[in-house]
């Protein structure tokens, strides 16, 4: 069996015996990078050190030296997430030459835990975008059928995991951008609460709901990347200080009892019926597994998607104002200062950005901030209330991730309210702040991935972690792979 | 319509400048003085190269994020409770977004409608004999962040313009003040009462010169016309950076708003506010935009931060750290230390270490007066002359003490005692060794009666001119026995040789 055809998890203790070195492993990697990302583009750029990274690694193991728990692992990160002195480039032009000072929290837990940054993954522009199509350097494939999109705006690391050019990767969601593209392309991807994994170094869309997350091919490996990446962080204000949960001990435990919440209309309107269909095949299976399962009423989850149209491109205008060509971005040439702001942003940034950046100064504006930003602060808070009451009959709610498997490229770029609609299922999550998961199920007729979403409390990432692997001991879809040389699907 | 040729405006030129009332609000800008900037641990020190003190933070870079200064945020609440404010239970952060080259995130860390600090006052004295201590209103008072220096080629040789970005991220306190203020004076004066407060309490060193505590002032006149009272449009000053500027620049602005209304009649109603610039140079005020045209700047709440919640225990016991405020302290030294209302305020304003050195000689010596004079007039000059401040003075409040008790016993006149204290600030030694090595010595009355003997019989002129009656003379005669022996008590020569000539 190769090395990418395992999981993270077996890939550790086999470098943990020295099965593999992880000179060996990263090697493995980088080639079928070389080889394969030509057809997907879910790299922008590839760590040159890596190797050299590794071979310490082996270095320190071999002088008997101890090592992080991740030592020698692989892993992909997210190109809006800062790795100090690689480009980091948010998908964007006006960072194409960047390159920060400094790691993001994560980044610097990562590589204290021994794993090795490979590369850095194709996104949306500035996370903005459902297809990774929004990308200044160009569409990321989905490797199980590559005419068509891994799904956004972590796309490049959904595609770069299915496609097995990395073992695990991490993504950033905002509205769905983990567990989308995981859903598009038969991954596990989870979505943490606010707060509980740093946002330092997170470049940020919009600070309110953004999030960083594991996207794994198991829930296993997930649990393993939380226990290194979750937790405080003084450098960012709004993560929390709650003790971290053992993400990986809690995975065994049986779900007999479990309460699971289904809402009905989430199953009805708009649902593609193949997706219905696999996504209640699945429900059966959690029955089996133990669970109970009943339905809820989600009254306000109708208006998330209309509230977070709002609040995102809201904190997005402010939180993109800094690329003005004054400093490190992108600078287009001009006579005077005003002509130099618009220049270097009307070129700078792409459409779909551009358009966010407009809403969302729009929205802002003295007279209309009460109509649209306060209106939609007080939808988000009907939302909590929701969930709130709805967690306080059951413990978990399950449904599709998506409306639709993977669509094609180019069907959805001209119409934005379609592509919008992608993350119908997965906005309301981020405006409650609760944290939620995508895994694969029973995939479509003609061979697309389908994702289930489970959502639960604040800081009860291991019970959705734990009835993720539940449901993966029980199913085999997980182990799925696209076989190649990977084709197109009409 | 022609303002000018309308007959009104016959009738606004009867009306007399000194009847119209000056109205005046002020918007303070204070740099609170902590080691590091509001949202990052960058150092707040003053002058050093461009940019050095910087970091991910606070040049905006993508992905960072601000944490807040809690040592702002205490010397914020002290701020407050010195100003009689209202603290706030619960405070937060918003966003102000503008475009500016030295802004590195394209907004502002700042407070829209939750400040730290709510309504409070700040008394001040009369400034005129003719005018009353005046209550001034505070609004508010918020924290925020500053934004860098600009500095730009003015070479005319088409050099860039740099950015020195060393100050952005400084904590500011903006004091708002409702438009209590009546006259260009009184303006200063809150300004220096403020300063004051805030020296006293170690929340600013309120240096003008380092650009600490910036200024800017909303002016507009109240107009008897007929049988109303005309409100004159709304302009404010910016960016006062020196009291004087502030004085002038009101002063300037208050003729010239009568002047223009005198010319055209406009009031409040009839123009928006407008927003001028104070040039030194010119001594006069220019239009810098209308309010109409200003900037919407997009507030929201920073999502990058949490609301800070104010326990009433913490605000407690900061309020029991303030100490004494100077307007306390100055009814403490009029009404406990019998000071004239003048030298209170002049021992005040030096500060609290020069007012608690006062209190510990004059509680020591048992006598403020003498310790008034001498500490108003030589400590300061002496402070004044070496550019030091009282921690620095050589003298401790006890050997200043003990000098003071010698001067009062008479065994030092004011002369010698003067040199004494010189003798001790120069060598930092104790009054007894400065006494040692000016070789002071009481001087008996044996010595004294010799000494007098002496000065009667090679001055008898003197002595015709004294007992004929030219007291003064007298005077000639004591400072030669000056001459002849120092450490002669220049009031016991005088007794004793009065004695001597009359008998």
């Amino acid at each position: 069996m190769t090395l990418s055809a395992l999981n993270a998890d077996v890939i550790v203790d086999k470098l943990n015996t020295g099965e593999v070195t992880a000179t060996d492993c990263v090697q493995h990697f980088l080639d079928r990078i070389q080889s394969h990302n030509g057809d997907l583009n879910a790299f922008i750029s590839i760590s040159e050190s890596a190797v050299e990274q590794a071979e310490s690694i082996d270095q320190l193991r071999k002088a008997g030296k101890p090592l992080g728990c991740l030592a020698g692992l692989p892993i992909a990160i997210k190109d809006g997430i800062c790795v100090a002195g690689q480009p980091t480039t948010a998908g964007s032009k006006m960072l194409e030459k960047f390159s920060p000072p400094y790691d993001a929290t994560i980044v610097e837990k990562l590589k204290s835990a021994g794993a090795v940054i490979i590369g850095k993954t194709n996104m949306d522009e500035f996370a903005m975008g459902s297809s990774t199509e929004n990308s200044f350097f160009g569409p990321t494939a989905n490797p199980w059928a590559t005419n068509r999109v891994p799904g956004g705006s972590s796309g490049g690391s959904a595609a770069c995991v299915a496609g097995r050019l990395a073992p695990v990767a991490i993504g950033s969601d905002t509205g769905g951008s983990i567990r989308q593209p995981a859903s598009f392309c038969g991954i596990t991807g989870l979505k943490p609460t606010y707060g509980s994994v740093s946002r330092y170094g997170l470049i940020a869309f919009a600070s309110s709901l953004d999030q960083i997350g594991p996207m794994t091919r198991t829930a296993k490996e997930s649990a393993l990347l939380m226990s290194v990446i979750a937790g405080f962080d003084p450098r960012d204000s709004t993560s929390s200080k709650i003790q971290v949960a053992d993400f990986l001990k809690s995975l065994e435990s049986p779900l007999s009892g479990l309460r699971i919440g289904v809402v009905r209309e989430h199953l009805d309107e708009g649902l593609d019926s193949e997706v219905n269909t696999k996504i209640t095949d699945s429900i059966s299976v959690f029955k089996q597994l133990g669970a109970n399962i009943e339905e809820i009423e989600m009254p306000h989850t109708k208006s998330a998607i209309a509230a977070y149209y709002i609040i995102a491109p809201c904190e997005a205008s402010s939180n993109l104002a800094r690329y003005d060509g004054v400093r490190y971005t992108f600078r287009a040439q001009a006579d005077d200062l005003e002509e130099m702001y618009r220049n270097t942003r009307g070129q700078g940034f792409g459409d779909e950005v551009k358009q966010r950046i407009m809403l969302g100064t729009y929205a802002l504006s003295s007279g209309y901030y009460e109509a649209y930003y306060l209106k939609a602060s007080k939808v988000r808070r009907m939302i909590k209330q929701d969930y709130d009451e709805a967690f306080q009959k059951v413990d978990l709610i399950l449904g599709p991730t998506t409306p639709t498997t993977a669509f094609k490229l180019g069907q959805h770029t001209q119409d934005p309210l379609a592509m919008y609609l992608a993350d119908i299922y997965t906005v309301s999550a981020n405006l409650a702040g609760i944290p939620a998961i995508s895994v694969p199920v029973e995939p479509s007729s003609n061979g697309l991935p389908i994702g289930l979403q489970l959502q639960g409390r604040a800081y009860e990432e291991s019970s959705l972690l734990q009835a993720a692997h539940q449901f993966q001991i029980a199913t085999s879809w997980h182990t799925a792979n696209p076989s190649e040389p990977w084709r197109t699907q009409s | 319509m022609n303002h000018a040729s309308n007959p009104q405006s016959t009738n606004r030129r009867v009306v007399r400048f000194d009847q119209s009332e000056i109205i005046i609000g002020l918007e303070v800008h204070v740099q609170l003085d902590t080691d590091s900037k509001l949202f990052c641990g960058c150092s707040t020190r003053f002058g050093g190269a461009a940019n050095s003190q910087t970091c991910v933070v606070c040049t905006g870079m993508p992905g960072s994020l601000p944490v807040i200064n809690q040592h702002a945020l205490e010397l914020s609440i002290r701020a407050g409770l010195s100003l009689n404010c209202q603290i706030a239970q619960s405070t937060k952060w918003d966003r102000k977004n503008y475009f500016y080259p030295d802004l590195p995130k394209g907004y502002q860390i700042s407070q829209f409608d939750q400040p730290i600090c709510g309504p409070g006052y700040l008394d001040i004295e009369a400034v005129e004999n003719s005018s009353q201590p005046r209550r001034i209103r505070i609004e508010r008072a918020h924290l925020e962040e500053d934004a860098g220096k600009s500095i730009h080629d003015e070479s005319n040789r088409g050099q860039n313009s740099k950015i020195d970005l060393n100050r952005t991220g400084t904590p500011l306190l903006e004091i708002v003040t409702q438009p209590d203020l009546r006259s260009a004076a009184e303006a200063k004066s809150f300004l220096s009462e403020l300063k004051l407060i805030l020296n006293y309490i170690d929340v600013s060193d309120c240096n003008m010169q380092q650009g600490n505590l910036r200024c800017d002032a909303n002016v507009n006149l109240h107009i008897p016309f007929g049988e109303e009272k005309i409100a004159t449009p709304i302009v404010e000053i910016k960016n006062l950076n020196s009291f004087r500027a502030v004085e002038r620049s009101i002063t300037h602005e208050a003729q010239r708003q009568f002047e223009a209304w005198q010319e055209n009649g406009f009031t409040i109603a009839d123009a928006p506010k407008q927003t001028r610039g104070w040039n030194d140079h010119t001594q006069s005020t220019t239009l810098q935009r209308e309010k109409e045209d200003s900037a919407d700047y997009r507030y929201f709440p920073d999502p990058d931060l949490i609301a800070v919640k104010i326990e009433e225990v913490q605000i407690q016991q900061i309020k029991s750290q303030l100490g004494s405020l100077p307007s306390d302290l100055r009814k403490l030294l009029i009404e406990r230390y019998n000071l004239k209302s003048a030298d209170a305020t002049v021992m005040v304003s030096q500060g609290r270490g020069v007012v608690n050195y006062f209190l510990e000689v004059a509680d020591g010596c048992e006598n403020s007066r003498i310790a008034n004079n001498w500490i108003g007039q030589e400590v300061l000059r002496q402070l004044n002359e070496s550019n030091q401040t009282i921690d620095q003075y050589p003298v401790s409040p006890q050997q200043f003490t003990e000098l003071l008790k010698l001067v009062i016993a008479g065994t030092l006149d004011q002369t010698r005692g003067k040199e004494v204290l010189n003798e001790m600030v120069e060598h930092c030694i104790s009054s007894q060794e400065a006494i040692k090595r000016l070789g002071i010595k009481p001087v008996d009355n044996r010595e004294l009666v010799t000494l007098c003997e002496k000065l009667i019989a090679e001055n008898q002129e003197v002595i015709e001119q004294i007992q004929s009656g030219n007291a003064k003379a007298i005077g000639m005669l004591i400072g030669q026995a000056r001459k002849l022996n120092p450490n002669a008590n220049p009031g016991l020569i005088k007794e004793m040789l009065s004695k001597m000539i009359s008998s």
